[in-house]
Parts: structure tokens; C-alpha cells; sequence
């Protein structure tokens, strides 16, 4: 019996069926189901990281230089945790240094961040992230005004207090209010918005439109940084080649400045897209092992049930075998026959789930900040395991349909 | 081929014991030829032996019922004669081959080709429609799904069922089902229609036009077995085969077991 003929046949038999059919593929379905959600998400988040969170909140070909990493999944141990908050700070003075280390054409910026109570006169006081910053942290961070401007030289430093502020803020503090030439106090001192930034949207929910930016020689600094260091220094190489040579540069110029014995391992951290995202790929191990464990178990139990109703069918067809049997159907079209029937069943378990994985996928992103991403291969593969699952569990059905005797077969109503 | 059953060619006593004694393969001629065919059952350690040694012979276009009363291996032999089943000693040649010790994929192809059964209880696939029921064999050849419905719809015609293609089995009467399985037997136009008490489950009238049916196909040439234990149905065909205890007892014209029949009296005298 050609391949076809047993699909359609399959086919039928699930059509006359229906509602057995539907139970029948449950199993699977739920399996495929979580499998392809799990993937979606898994690689949502992935392809997130990688384009959105590394680019928004590293930069591109940027490295910074702190006392220990930000992101990433923390110190390992309380030791290593003790060792890194007894590093020394990094300074505004250190600076200088580092700018005549990096080659030439790289963009330096500091960093210094709190978060601090802003208020207006329409508005309540709520907290910002309040930024003091200087150098070309705008044109590494890829800011750029919606109005307004940013800040000149001189203003830089000088220190005027002036703001450059985030859409967020600027709809708060400034409601159906131009902000540009208005005061934003922070902590009680008044700055002048000169610039609001381009919605810039949300990482994991977090927002990052909820910033105030100003000069690093204005007073902001000495809320974000009382104690006159620094969060970090940021590099940008002009280059994706020249990045390694800028590290390895900013690298010997402090171990230098800090008299360290090469004995001695680095007491600061550069970080880059690279060292924040290796944390993630410890995380998408984890999640796709534990992500996919469940769905396997589904797969097994969808597995099971398919081998039992397989069973079942061969037991209430076996007057119909008899038939085929003595019109000449050989072991082997029996036994294509019901694998055939199995697997399609499976498979249409498995497309169903497929269906439904991506609705849960879409509801997933929709209801939580968790990006989904539905992967093709995630589908090609949910199809083949479906047909594997139902392969698997129909061999044993279908084995024992073959080997029926025709006489006994007929004579079984 | 319309001629009458008197002048349709019935093998001799002799040719058939020259046929079964030969120890080399028969002639084209001859159908079916069984020598010394025997097989015994293992029912619980006890050995039953349903058939101790037959030789039937059949040539082309003979019209022959095979009768016994039950527990005679008139069932086992028709499960051998449909290559259902295999001896455990003997040979059996059909249409030139010799099934006997042929494994079950070769016997499924013998079935396929050379086999057309009609079963008491039709053996139709009750979901599926009167042409697919037929197309079932064709399907088995490896025939493509045109022909395979032309055939079919050709096949179910001749037996005047061309106006119920897609009736499915429960929308039929009795003697229609089994006239969708007379056209599944001769779809594939096989060596010999194999009929298992086809009137066994059909009032008497439904028989008379099932046995019209299968006069008519013996009168154009197809070879007909019929199992059955009726004598009224078994005096239908042209030639009776009687089996008693494994054994053949009689094997002679319609004409002589009828007549045997009537001098007996009934049908008593030969075991029936």
C-alpha cells in the first residue's frame, strides 16, 4: 500500500474519531505546546539581550571600567564579594589617565548614577535616575534630543546646572507644559532642562526614560557620588579592532597607577557587551534544560497514550485486519498502516501544539515584560518530534497488528 | 462464453487421479491440485487432525462445491485452498505455483492476485463505501487511484450495483452487501472465487440471486469453489466434493449427488 494511501486512510480514521482523536492528542499537544513557548521565550530574551539590552545599556564596542562587574550574575561567593568591595574606588581623577591610554578617536565618558527626589511646582516630588556625567557620554549611549539640545563644552565644564531629562520625566514634572528653559529642582537644587531625550522605551519592564542628566562639574555629582568617585569610566574604541588594544592600554595604565605586582590580579573590571551577556548564556542553559524537562514529560505521557489508544484501535480492528489480510494486505502494509496512522495523529498533536505555543508565546510577552520570539527551527522541531513520539509509541501497536494470523483475525468480530 | 452447464468440460475421475499421483507440477489447466494435503492442530496438547491426506484436483472453469458437516476439515481446507493458511503436509499447487511452503508475504500476494473471497458474513469494512470496499484489493496491487475506481466502479457494475458506489455497507441490504463482495472477489480478476456458505447469512430468496449470481459468472468461464453445507446450495454447482473426517468421501457430477441424495433419501446418508 502506497505511502499516500495510508495518510488518507490515517486521516479518515481520525475524522470518523473525532472527539477520541482530540484526548488522543492532548498529551502531545500540551508538550509541544510549552516546548515552543519555552523556546519562543527563551530565544526572545536571548535576541533581546543581544540587540537591545547590550546595545542600550553597554553600547556598541564600549568597555567600562569599574571596581566590579554590574551585570552579570554577582560575585560568586561571599569571599569574592568581600574582596571586590574592598577594591579601591575608581575617581574622576583617574580620568586624565585613562584618556591618554586609549587610542586616538575613542570616546570617554564617566559615569555616576543615583537615584534622587526631583520636584516641580506641577507636579509631586518623585524620584528620577539622576545622571552626572561628562565627556561624550551622549554620543556613546547614542542619546539624542527630541528637543532642546544637549549640553555645549564650556557648560560641561563649567559645571552650569543645567538638564538634559528623559521623556518620562519631561511629561511628568512638565505636564502639557514645554519643559525646555523651565527649573527641575533635584534634591532642592534648581536646573534648567535644556533637552529632552527620544523615548528611549523599557528594558525588562525597566523603564529608561526616567532620567535627568546633568554636567558632572554641576552639584548633581555630589548627590551621585558623595564621596567624589566615580560608577565608572566609559571607553568606546573607535573600532571593533582597536577595542582589545584600548583595554589591554586602560589595563596597564591602572595597574600601574596602583603599584600591583604582576603576581597580582586586576583589583578593577572592564566590562563589556561581551562579560554582561556571558551570564546569559549561563542563564539560557539553564532555562532551556529546565524549560524543556516539562514539556518532555508531556511528550513521554502524550507518547504513552497514543501507544494505548494504538492498542486499542489494533484490538477493535482486528475483524478489519482479518480483511485486509486475506485480501492480500501484506505484515508490512498492516504495519505501516497503524505507524502511519500514529505518527499523523502525533503530528497533528504537534501542530495543534505549535498553534497554541505561540498564542501562549504572544500572551507570555503581552501580559509580562518577558520578550517572546518564536524560532523557526523550534517549529520544524516540534513537527519532528511530533512524528518521532508517535512513530516511537506506534511500533509496538502496529507490530502486534501485523502478526495477527488472518484466520483468527476474521473470525474475531 | 454463454454456453450451457452441460457442455461446460468437467474433469474425469481419471484426469484427476492422474493429475494428483504425478509427482511434477500440473498442467495450466488444472487450478487447484492438492496432493495428499494434511493439517493438525495443536489444541492444548491434544493434536486434532483436521485433514489426513487430500487430494483434490480442479481444472479451469469448473464449478465445484465443497461440502461436510462441521468438524469434516471442509473449513481448514478452504482456509488452505485461500492461502490463509499453510499445511503441515502436502503440496498445493494453484494456477501453476506451488503455495504450499510459500512464507506469509508470498501467501499475502497469492491472496492478493489469484484469490477472491466471499465470506458468509461479507466481511465488508462497514465505514467505507461500496467502491472502496471493492478498490480494497486494487489498493493491495499497488494500483493507482484512477484505475483502481474505474475498476471498481466496472467491477460493482456487473454485479448491478452501479447505482450504489457510495452506499456504505449498513445502507445496503443483505444481498446487496454480499454482491459488493462478489465484485471485491472478481476486482482483481483472480484464478478462482473462493465462497465460504455465501448464502449462510441471506433469506432463501436473496440466496436463489446470489447462487443466479455466481451461475452466472461460472457460465462465462470463472472458476467457482463454494464451501457450504446446504445441500440445496451445494446442488447448484456442477461438481461436489464431500468431506468426512478429514477425508474425501465423494467427489462426483452435480447430477450423481443428486441422485445420490434422493435414492438416500435425504441428506443423513452422506453425513450432512
Amino acid at each position: 500500500m502506497p505511502f499516500i494511501e495510508a495518510v488518507r486512510l490515517a486521516l479518515a480514521q481520525i475524522r470518523v474519531q473525532k472527539l477520541k482523536s482530540f484526548f488522543t492528542l492532548l498529551g502531545v499537544t500540551i508538550g509541544v505546546m510549552f516546548l515552543i513557548a519555552v523556546i519562543s521565550i527563551v530565544q526572545g530574551m536571548s535576541s533581546y539581550m543581544e540587540n537591545d539590552f547590550a546595545a542600550k545599556m553597554l553600547g556598541v564596542n564600549t568597555f567600562t571600567l569599574r571596581r566590579f562587574p554590574w551585570f552579570g550574575d554577582g560575585a560568586q561567593s561571599e569571599a569574592e564579594w568581600r574582596q571586590w568591595v574592598r577594591r579601591p574606588r575608581i575617581y574622576h581623577s583617574d580620568l586624565p589617565l585613562v584618556t591618554r591610554a586609549v587610542p586616538l578617536g575613542s570616546r570617554i565618558a564617566v559615569e555616576s548614577q543615583e537615584f534622587l527626589i526631583a520636584a516641580t511646582q506641577w507636579a509631586r516630588p518623585k524620584q528620577v535616575e539622576a545622571h552626572a556625567v561628562d565627556g561624550d557620554y551622549f554620543a556613546i549611549k547614542k542619546y539624542d534630543v527630541a528637543s532642546g539640545r544637549l549640553f555645549t563644552n564650556q557648560e560641561a565644564d563649567l559645571g552650569a546646572p543645567i538638564v538634559v531629562i528623559g521623556d518620562e520625566v519631561a511629561k511628568y514634572f512638565f505636564p502639557n507644559l514645554n519643559p525646555i528653559g523651565r527649573d527641575l529642582r533635584i534634591k532642592g537644587i534648581p536646573y534648567r532642562v535644556i533637552g529632552i531625550l527620544e523615548k528611549q522605551g523599557s528594558v525588562f519592564g525597566l523603564s529608561l526614560d526616567r532620567v535627568a542628566i546633568a554636567p558632572y562639574n554641576s552639584p548633581m555629582h555630589r548627590f551621585t557620588n558623595p564621596r567624589g568617585d566615580v560608577d565608572g569610566i566609559m571607553v568606546q574604541a573607535p573600532t571593533p579592532n582597536e577595542m582589545d588594544e584600548a583595554m589591554e592600554s586602560v589595563r596597564e595604565v591602572m595597574r600601574g597607577k596602583r603599584n600591583m605586582r604582576p603576581s597580582e590580579s586586576d583589583n578593577f573590571f572592564m566590562e563589556t557587551s561581551a562579560s554582561a551577556l556571558a551570564f546569559m548564556d549561563k542563564l539560557k542553559t539553564i532555562m532551556t534544560t529546565a524549560g524543556t524537562a516539562f514539556p518532555a514529560i508531556g511528550l513521554i505521557v502524550g507518547g504513552l497514550v497514543i501507544m494505548n489508544i494504538m492498542l486499542v484501535a489494533v484490538a477493535e480492528r482486528t475483524h478489519e485486519i482479518g480483511i485486509r489480510k486475506s485480501l492480500g494486505a501484506r505484515r508490512r502494509d498492516i504495519l505501516r498502516q497503524f505507524l502511519v496512522e500514529a505518527a499523523t495523529l502525533s503530528t497533528m498533536g504537534a501542530i495543534v501544539g505549535i498553534i497554541l505555543g505561540i498564542v501562549l508565546a504572544k500572551g507570555i510577552s503581552m501580559a509580562t515584560p518577558l520578550p517572546a520570539k518564536v524560532a523557526p527551527w523550534s517549529i520544524v522541531l516540534a513537527t519532528l518530534l511530533g512524528t518521532v513520539v508517535g512513530v516511537v509509541s506506534g511500533v509496538y501497536p502496529a507490530k502486534r497488528a501485523a502478526g495477527l494470523d488472518p484466520i483468527a483475525a476474521l473470525r474475531k468480530e | 462464453m454463454t454456453s450451457t452447464t452441460d457442455e461446460i468440460p468437467l474433469s474425469t475421475t481419471a484426469e484427476r487421479q492422474a493429475v494428483t499421483n504425478g509427482g511434477v507440477a500440473p498442467e495450466k489447466d488444472w487450478v487447484i491440485v492438492t496432493r495428499g494435503l494434511k493439517r493438525e492442530y495443536d489444541m492444548g496438547g491434544e493434536i486434532v487432525r483436521a485433514l489426513r491426506g487430500v487430494d483434490v484436483a480442479i481444472r479451469r472453469n469448473e464449478y465445484v462445491a465443497i461440502m461436510g458437516p462441521s468438524g469434516s476439515g471442509k473449513s481448514t481446507l478452504m482456509n488452505l485452498i485461500g492461502c490463509l493458511d499453510t499445511p503441515n503436509a502436502g503440496e498445493y499447487w494453484l494456477n501453476g505455483m506451488l503455495v504450499s511452503g510459500m512464507h506469509e508475504d508470498e501467501l499475502a500476494r497469492v491472496r492478493n492476485k489469484e484469490i477472491g473471497f466471499v465470506f458468509q458474513t461479507f466481511n465488508l469494512l462497514p465505514r467505507a463505501s461500496a467502491l472502496h470496499n471493492v478498490e480494497l484489493p486494487l489498493v493491495y496491487a499497488g494500483v493507482p487511484g484512477d484505475e483502481r475506481r474505474k475498476r471498481a466502479t466496472e467491477a460493482l457494475t456487473r454485479v448491478k450495483l452501479g447505482d450504489r458506489i457510495h452506499h456504505r455497507p449498513n445502507e445496503l441490504s443483505g444481498g446487496q452487501r454480499q454482491r459488493v463482495a462478489i465484485a471485491r472477489a472478481l476486482v482483481n480478476t483472480p484464478a478462482i472465487l473462493l465462497a465460504d456458505e455465501p448464502t449462510g447469512n441471506l433469506d432463501s430468496a436473496t440466496s436463489e440471486e446470489i447462487m443466479g449470481v455466481f451461475e452466472g459468472l461460472a457460465s462465462e468461464g470463472q472458476t467457482v469453489i463454494m464451501v457450504t453445507h446446504e445441500p440445496d446450495i451445494a446442488a447448484h454447482a456442477r461438481r461436489v466434493i464431500v468431506l468426512k473426517d478429514g477425508m474425501i468421501e465423494s467427489d462426483d457430477r452435480r447430477e450423481n449427488f443428486r441422485a445420490k441424495i434422493h435414492s438416500t433419501g435425504g441428506a443423513s446418508k452422506i453425513g450432512i
